[in-house]
This record gives C-alpha cells, structure tokens and sequence, in this order.
C-alpha cells in the first residue's frame, strides 16, 4: 500500500452507504419486525409504484426517497398496520413514515450534524412517469434492499 | 390499571394508530383515545376533551409539537396532563427544548412497544 493510499480518506458517499444501510434496516427490523439485506448489485430496482420524498436542510441539505412497486408498498403498510391497512391513501402515508424515519435515524446517526439538521414532513409521487430534480444535486447514494424478495431502493442527494 | 384517555398528536394517520396500538400492548386500558393531526388541532381538542396522557410528534404541520407543549398550559385542564414527545428528530436540543417546554418523556422513532411502555407507565403512576 502507498504512503498516499493510507492517507486517502474515504469519500462521503463512501461513509454515508453503510450508514443509510444500518438506518434502514433498523427502521423495518423495528417497525415491522423483519430483516432486509442487500439485493445483488444487477438485481433490477423498482418501478413505477410510490416515492416517498423526506427534505434534509441545514448542516445537511438533500433528499432521501423511498421507492417501491404498489404491491410492496401494501406489504409494507400491513406489516405497520397489520391486515387493518387496505386504503391507498393508508399505503402512502406508511410509505412516508417510513421515509421519514429513515431520514430521521440516518441523521440520528452522524455526530454532530443532527443538531443543525432539520426534516421535512414527507410527500410521496404515485407512478414512475416523473422525474425528480433535487436542488441539492451533488453526492448521491442508492441502495436497493429487498423486502419479502422485492426490492426497495432507498436514495440520498445531498448537496455538495 | 384506570382506563385512560389519550391523545394522540401526528400528521400521519398510521402512525397515530400505531402509537395506539403500542399502548394497547403496554397494557394501558383506554377508555378513549382522541387524535389530532397538528398542535393547533390537539390545542381544539383539549378544549373538547378531557384527558390523562398525551404523546404528540415534533415536525408537523400548521403547529409543531414543541409549540404545542409550549402552548398547552393555556388549556386549564391539560396544564398537569404528562406528554412524551414521539418524533424522529433525535438531537440532544430536541429533547432539551421538549423538555424545557414541559414534555416528561420523550422517545425516538422508529420506536418498540417496550419503549413506550418503559416511558408511559411510569407517568401513570405504574411499574413499566
């Protein structure tokens, strides 16, 4: 190893991955009492269906979303709710929760920047005909998670 | 255990039913369960309703729950009622700032039964 390699220290995106991982599986192990690992790198990502978009502003300033299939998105709000959850509008609102906690735990997690970092109450897009620019556009992370064998991708920008 | 009237303070509409639930399983008996979906809302609601108990989210829209606590004492029936603060805003200055407006519990999201047993029962008079 170079003198220049021991020094290189690790990029952002680097340190904020296996943070957004641990903070997203926290929330679904506790929420809904399940466990969620990795998909394979060339495992497809969802389409269509909802994102849940929860706003970072202050020390942090970005977005993370939630994305998954409508199907998916049942599962994950029955396993909140149990068998009582059956509106779309309950579907959506559990799917931004999620987000939020996501966000909420992520943040939670990095020293010294959840003091000076604030959320935005969620919003959640049905479909998959759009697409979203973030003003914070800069560093981005993705990871896709399967949940019951389907996948869940969890995405955060933050600005540079 | 006395049946207790709750209200319950969130935006979201699955998360006020889950904080229900919690306290079902905690083995609070509920006589009533009120729900409001902001400050300014839950503020109506104790004109209209007497409760023992009140757990309210931070970020919210219209009123947030740290105004609201600062505002509750205007309500002469809800000035001695205990409120746990349950939000995802994590930071010591959250917890500091609920708890210097008059909240007596505070706890995380994402959150267990146990948690809201361990901070709830004991605000009732309870072993957790």
């Amino acid at each position: 190893m170079t003198a220049g390699a021991a020094c290189a220290k690790p990029s952002p995106e680097q340190n904020w991955l296996p943070i957004l991982e641990r903070a997203t599986q926290e929330v679904f192990e506790i929420m809904l009492g399940c466990q969620v690992k990795p998909a394979e790198p060339a495992a497809p990502k969802p389409k269509g269906g909802f994102t849940a978009i929860v706003g970072l502003a202050g020390a942090l300033c970005g977005v993370v979303t939630l994305c998954c299939a409508p199907q998916t998105a049942g599962q994950i709000a029955k396993g909140m709710l149990g068998d009582t959850a059956d509106s779309e509008r309950e579907v959506v609102d559990a799917l931004g929760e999620m987000c939020n906690m996501i966000a909420g735990n992520f943040k939670n997690k990095l020293a010294g920047t959840d003091e000076r970092c604030v959320l935005s109450v969620p919003s959640v897009v049905s479909g998959g005909e759009y697409s979203l620019h973030s003003m914070a556009d800069g560093h981005s992370v993705e990871l896709v998670l399967l949940f019951e064998n389907a996948p869940v991708a969890v995405c955060l920008q933050l600005k540079r | 255990m006395d049946k207790i009237r709750a209200l319950i303070v969130d935006d979201s509409s699955v998360m006020r039913k889950i904080v229900e639930r919690s306290l079902r399983q905690a083995g609070i008996d509920l006589d009533k369960v009120v729900e409001a979906s902001n400050g300014a809302e839950a503020l109506v609601a104790l004109q209209n309703n007497v409760v023992d108990l009140i757990l309210c989210d931070i970020n919210m829209p219209v009123m947030d729950g740290l105004e609201f606590v600062r505002q509750v004492h205007t309500v002469d029936s809800a000035k001695d009622v205990p409120i746990v603060m349950i939000t995802t805003e994590g930071s010591e200055s959250h917890v500091v700032q609920a708890l210097t407006a008059g909240a007596r519990g505070y706890i995380r999201k994402p959150f267990t039964p146990d948690q809201v047993k361990e901070h709830v029962l004991p605000l009732l008079g309870k072993k957790s």
